[in-house]
């Protein structure tokens, strides 16, 4: 800061300063509601009274990327154009865009992406389930990846529904692709595809108890043992959280 | 022979539809008399082909619905290697991922690295910090891999129509690459050697000319496979006209690679949408218009010379780049330990094991944490494709700021392509079933995963 800036600043120090005091350019970005979809605790995977380091305490949020602000730049605002009144966020992050979507608007903007002339998704790469047990009332995400050959766009749609009620609105008579893709998400997460012509497992054999990839089923596996030592199993050996 | 209640090795069958005709070898005339015989006779028959079946392409599981010999119906059971590697890769640390994610496309095992290396990058945003010489490797081994795994194709796709000779000179050059492959990773299958931050090891010293030697023996044996099967005309009444799918059929089922360039349509993700420097590389997209299994067919062999041409180019450029890092330059990122070759085999170079033990504390603590722990990836998700020789294989990976991926999930194509098994086949005879199946071309590790 040169000489002629700080006779204009007020004299308390920056860190007691009231918000509006700031000079505007060191207010916050407003990013809309930040996405804590959890927190981890510790560091080193020590818990309990093998914790020296006193890291063992330390509690911090998991928070996603926020949701992003018109202008979004590019063509990302004329998708978002397209599907206006359709999404409830958007997030960027890294370049890629997701658009955030209730069940009960994905069926419609699906058709929207397909067919307008504008926008012309021809192609679902498939829908891959997420499980965030720490997500209250959205523990269970779908995302759908959709490519516009005709553009070279690629977008994502992301819908999240709690784990009492899994059930979203079934894309395949959209996008016939997402047959086995939404099968496979069923079979592993335990979300329902309403309208899929016959939701059945598919990775796992018919009478499987249970959906493998949540978070709350167990990864299993038994001991090793190797020269007088024992190995654990992956998911009980220490994690770094 | 005689219905199921006699059947030494399923016992007594659950189905209580239609009538369950079990056949054990030299008893097929008492069976056609026996269906012959009966009043309730219809040509209906539902067969159960797999999932250990020599020419099904691995433990793929087909029901069909004959008659006669047509295809009215046709449906896939998959999930026989169903392995759970996604499940696998939550529980271990983001540079351990790799060593399970090769194993899924077993043909293809440095597209699935490199597929969830570019996404693991473009979460830790260091996209733009990998250097040239591991870009240009991951390049050179992508291309060489393309080779290898349409030689497969070929080589299978030949033996389950009888073409034996085309199966073993397939397998014969396949061989070469995975010779090369053994050279530059140490491994033929299951490298793990593209890592987060770029690749595990430098090149050995003498791989540029292996490689130079093996383009050499290529452009003289790849006429071969032309001289063998392009203008043959038992090959061409075998794959022409069948596994037809137009490009509406394709965009609908999601089909992307050979497949969808079959239909004319010239969609390549190394050109529409380059990663790892492939906009630099000098190549054509190989397109046909037959929409068919024999243009499904050329476009691999073509495909081979596209990508011979660009190993070409790969290894040129590596000659000026002796010596350059392969790993990203960010200490808290790249894995420290370089192998190199002792007494006793591969191992921990002891040049390294002399810096971090004698010479550097902090190397050491570096070593220590990223072997242990590894390292975080901020919270967030990326989708990554890159173009198979299969198709758009895509890695979906989540990170919750964590050590381990919260989420990796795999795109792979032969699991969507796959499901064009009824479109292609359906309507056409039991053997055109083999023929379109092996025109798609599945792994059945990467279907199953």
């Amino acid at each position: 800061m040169s000489d002629e800036e700080k006779k204009d600043a007020p004299d308390q120090p920056a860190t007691e300063q009231s918000p509006e005091n700031q000079p505007p350019e060191n207010l916050p970005a407003e990013t809309g509601e930040i996405e804590v979809v959890g927190q981890r605790t510790g560091m080193f995977g020590v818990k309990g009274t093998g914790d020296t380091s006193g890291y063992g305490g330390l509690v911090k949020p998991t928070v996603f990327p926020g949701a992003a602000q018109r202008p979004y730049g590019g063509w990302f605002d004329k998708v978002a154009d397209g599907l206006d009144g359709l999404i409830d966020k958007v997030v960027i992050h890294r370049g890629e865009i997701t658009f955030h979507i209730s069940p009960g608007n994905l069926v419609e903007a699906a058709q929207k992406l397909r067919d307008d002339p504008t926008l012309r998704f021809e192609l679902a790469s498939g829908v891959s389930g997420v499980h965030y047990p720490d997500d209250h009332d959205r523990e269970l995400h779908a995302v759908y990846h959709l490519l516009s050959m005709t553009w070279n766009r690629r977008i994502r749609l992301e819908v999240a529904v709690p784990d009492g009620n899994p059930h979203i609105p079934s894309l395949v008579a959209i996008y016939p692709t997402l047959d086995w893709h939404e099968r496979e998400t069923w079979d592993f997460f335990g979300i329902q595809f309403d309208g899929h012509p016959a939701l059945t497992r598919i990775e796992m054999p018919d009478d499987w108890p249970g959906h493998p990839q949540r978070k709350d089923y167990p990864l299993g596996g038994i001991p090793v043992e190797y020269k007088g030592g024992s190995v654990p199993p992956p998911d009980q050996r220490r994690s770094y959280s | 022979m005689s219905e199921t209640d006699q059947d030494l090795y399923a016992g007594s069958a659950d189905t209580n539809q239609g009538r369950v005709f079990t056949v054990t070898g030299q008893d097929w005339d008492s069976l056609v008399e026996s269906i012959s015989d009966s009043d309730t006779a219809d040509e209906r028959v539902v067969v159960n082909m797999g999932p250990q079946h020599p020419s099904t392409h691995g433990v793929l599981r087909l029901i069909l619905e004959l008659e006669g010999e047509t295809v009215t119906e046709a449906r896939c059971g998959i999930g026989y290697l169903h392995t759970g590697i996604e499940k696998n890769m939550e529980y271990r640390s983001w540079v351990q991922g790799v060593t399970f994610c090769t194993r899924m496309d077993y043909l293809a095992p440095f597209h699935n690295e490199l597929t969830y290396c570019l996404g693991v990058e473009r979460l830790l945003d260091i996209e733009e910090q990998i250097p040239e010489k591991a870009q240009v490797m991951r390049v050179l081994l992508s291309e060489l891999n393309r080779i290898s795994s349409h030689l497969v194709a070929i080589a299978t796709g030949g033996m389950e129509i009888g073409a034996l000779t085309v199966m073993t000179i397939g397998f014969r050059e396949r061989e070469l690459v995975l010779d090369l492959f053994e050279l530059i990773t140490g491994l033929r299958m299951n490298h793990a050697f593209i890592r987060p931050g770029g690749v595990a090891q430098d090149l050995p010293p003498g791989a540029l000319d292996e490689i130079r030697d093996f383009i050499a023996l290529m452009k003289k044996r790849l006429p071969e496979y032309a001289a063998l099967c392009n203008a043959n005309p038992i090959f061409k009444a075998r794959l022409e006209n069948v596994g037809h799918l137009d490009l509406a059929g394709c965009l609908a089922l999601g089909m992307t690679g050979p497949v969808l360039r079959s239909t004319g349509y010239a969609w390549d993700l190394r050109k529409t949408q380059p990663y790892s420097g492939y906009e630099d590389y000098d190549f054509d997209v190989q397109t046909w218009d037959t929409c068919d299994s024999y243009g499904r067919f050329r476009i691999r062999l073509n495909e081979m010379w596209e990508s011979l041409k660009i190993v070409q180019q790969a290894a040129d450029r590596l000659a000026d780049l002796e010596g350059a890092p392969v790993m990203v330059a960010d200490k808290k990122i790249a894995w420290p330990s370089q192998l190199a070759i002792g007494s006793d085999g591969m191992g921990n170079s002891l040049d390294h094991i002399r810096h971090i033990m004698g010479e550097s504390m902090e190397a050491l603590i570096h070593h220590f944490k990223l072997v242990t722990e590894g390292f975080r990836v901020p919270p967030g998700q990326a989708y990554v494709a890159v173009e198979s020789p299969r198709g758009e294989l895509g890695a979906h990976v989540v990170s919750d700021g964590g050590t381990r991926p919260f989420r990796a999930h795999f795109r792979d194509p032969s699991f969507t392509n796959l499901q064009a098994t009824s479109v292609m086949s359906e309507g056409g005879m039991v053997a055109d079933v083999i023929v379109a199946i092996a025109s798609i071309d599945p792994v059945m590790g990467g279907v199953d995963r």
